[in-house]
């Protein structure tokens, strides 16, 4: 293994593109072709939003999501991500430009109840309810809450680790616990679409480390496609398949590039010299695009 | 001491000393009953007058209760046109405070003269005082609904009849019941001031007709029986809503402890 000293301080202009690193998941060594020929799940073609307060969120941005990818949108505050991860949840309208989503079933800009999952950056729990009722409730809206609904629940719960906390009220839960119900009641309708705005933003170092952890092993286990809002270079670098990097003043894309660390990624690729160049170099790409917005 | 026993004893001693107070005054000066009259004569007064004014109470109470019960139906279901239609909120909103400030002394006399029946006048100058904290309460909290879950319903497809039921209602549970608890108190004294206008118009006398005939009479100690027996009321109707409102959000609610064994 690398020491730790040798990953911070690698310079970023020794860094060639993406030097092709040898794994065994072929997909994940060519990201960037791999994405543009697989079928994509959201294509979004020159989608601009204006506020009513004149300000411009995004700029005319174009981006595919291919299916089974991981892709995060990096920037910081007020880039526009997150309202970008709203209009492709069809919760904001475009002012301009067309989000088109292939989900299973439908095709064209509406998209159908249960395909997509959404965790805000709060865990957006109803207090009164039970965890269990909590994860339930995509079903329990669609009107179809039976024995086999309340078993998928509770396979959701266990799968991000909190079987036996069905009955437990989310106020009893720690922080990441009540995360944890979150990203469960996303996953419960296994949706086609993920949509996670800084799900772990708001978490302290550890849990956010060991949510980070689950967070891939269910993307390894289940590989749905994932669209992740973050500011964390490191997280992003970590998680994705793909990132694209975005800049404030109108929002826009800037740069596109994959992640071709292998998979399973477990804690020790944080600190391999392939993960450090890749952090470098995309930290490089976010200081350049935030030096142009200046 | 404990600070729950503190709760309980420190209130106690202070209205003991008081009492005690209050007795050694009446007796050291001398006073006529009939200006003030000692604890003891009032105790005398509640026990040899107990049954008639217990009578007296009912009546009160059941004008209480059924005001109440009303201001919560009728105040819950404004709220809930309100926040099912935004014009209707604005346009009506006003009027809803206009009834709320406008002094039900000086309206009480109008309501006993246009609603023949006793019972019903009553009710209604009650309610008037009564249904304000409802509504004004539940209709903020139906509009307090958690933005990231509105869109999670969206999401969801949702219709807004389920949006209502398992977030809106939820959300404005607590809200209500703070209006109720103020409600409770207020609909007791809209009851006891509907009852001291209308003076003697029915044929049942409620304990605030008995307070004033007490006061024309000079039965100062039977006034004075009658007004512990109104405050007793008072008490208990909002501890028995205040418990409501602790058994209906002790799961998830911060005002019902929810939290605390944190």
């Amino acid at each position: 293994m690398v020491p730790r000293a040798g990953t911070s301080r690698l310079a970023a202009r020794e860094v060639q593109p993406i030097k092709p690193v040898k794994v065994a998941e072929a997909s994940a060594s060519s990201g960037a072709v791999t994405s543009t020929e697989a079928r994509p799940v959201v294509e979004l073609r020159g989608v601009a939003k204006r506020f009513a307060t004149g300000v411009e969120a995004l700029g005319g941005v174009d981006l595919t999501v291919a299916t089974g990818e991981f892709l995060s949108l990096l920037g910081p505050s007020g880039c526009g991500k997150s309202t970008l991860l709203r209009v492709v949840a069809g919760l904001t309208p475009p002012t301009a430009g067309t989000c088109t989503l292939r989900l299973s079933g439908v095709g064209g800009r509406a998209a159908p109840a249960g395909r997509i999952g959404f965790v805000f950056q709060d865990p957006t729990l109803m207090p009164w309810s039970t965890v269990a009722a909590n994860v339930e409730l995509p079903f329990r809206i669609a009107g179809r809450l039976r024995g086999a609904e309340r078993d998928r629940a509770a396979a959701a719960l266990r799968a991000v680790g909190l079987a036996g906390f069905e009955r437990a009220y989310p106020h009893q839960l720690s922080g990441g616990m009540r995360m944890r119900v979150s990203i469960a009641r996303s996953l419960v309708t296994e949706p086609d679409l993920l949509l996670l705005d800084e799900p772990f933003a708001a978490l302290d170092e550890i849990t956010r480390l060991a949510l980070n952890d689950d967070l891939l092993r269910l993307w390894e286990a289940h590989r749905p496609t994932i669209l992740f809002v973050t500011h964390s270079v490191f997280e992003s670098v970590y998680l994705s398949s793909r990132i694209a990097i975005m800049a404030p003043r109108p929002g826009r894309v800037v740069a596109d590039l994959p992640v071709p660390l292998p998979h399973p990624r477990e804690r020790a690729v944080r600190t391999s010299p392939d993960y450090a160049a890749l952090c470098d170099r995309v930290s490089a790409i976010l200081a350049e695009a935030m030096g142009e917005a200046r | 001491m404990s600070p729950r026993v503190l709760r309980i004893a420190a209130p106690l001693a202070v209205g003991v000393l008081f009492l005690a107070v209050w007795q050694a005054f009446a007796r050291v000066t001398g006073m006529p009953p009939y200006i003030l009259p000692a604890p003891s004569d009032v105790a005398q007064s509640l026990w040899t007058d107990g049954p008639s004014l217990l009578g007296s109470l009912l009546v009160t109470l059941r004008i209480t209760l059924a005001a109440l019960a009303a201001a919560a139906l009728i105040g819950g279901g404004i709220a809930l046109l309100f926040s099912v239609s935004r014009t209707l909120e604005l346009s009506l909103f006003p009027y809803a405070v206009v009834l709320q400030v406008t002094p039900i002394v000086a309206i009480a006399p109008l309501i006993i003269i246009w609603v023949r029946q006793p019972f019903l006048a009553l009710l209604v100058c009650a309610w008037i005082v009564a249904f304000f904290p409802i509504v004004s309460n539940t209709t903020v909290g139906l509009n307090s609904a958690d933005r990231n879950l509105l869109a999670l319903f969206r999401l969801y497809g949702a219709s807004p009849g389920q949006t209502l039921l398992y977030l809106r209602l939820p959300t404005a549970l607590p809200y209500f019941l703070a209006g109720l608890r103020i409600s409770g108190g207020l609909a007791l004294i809209g009851a006891v001031v509907a009852e001291f206008v209308a003076g003697t118009g029915g044929t049942e006398t409620g304990l605030a007709f008995r307070i004033l005939e007490a006061g024309y009479r000079l039965a100062i100690p039977r006034l004075f029986a009658a007004l512990f027996l109104l405050s007793l009321t008072g008490i208990v109707i909002y501890l028995a809503l205040d418990l409501l409102s602790r058994r209906l959000l002790r799961n998830w609610h911060e005002s019902a402890g929810a939290g605390d064994e944190e």
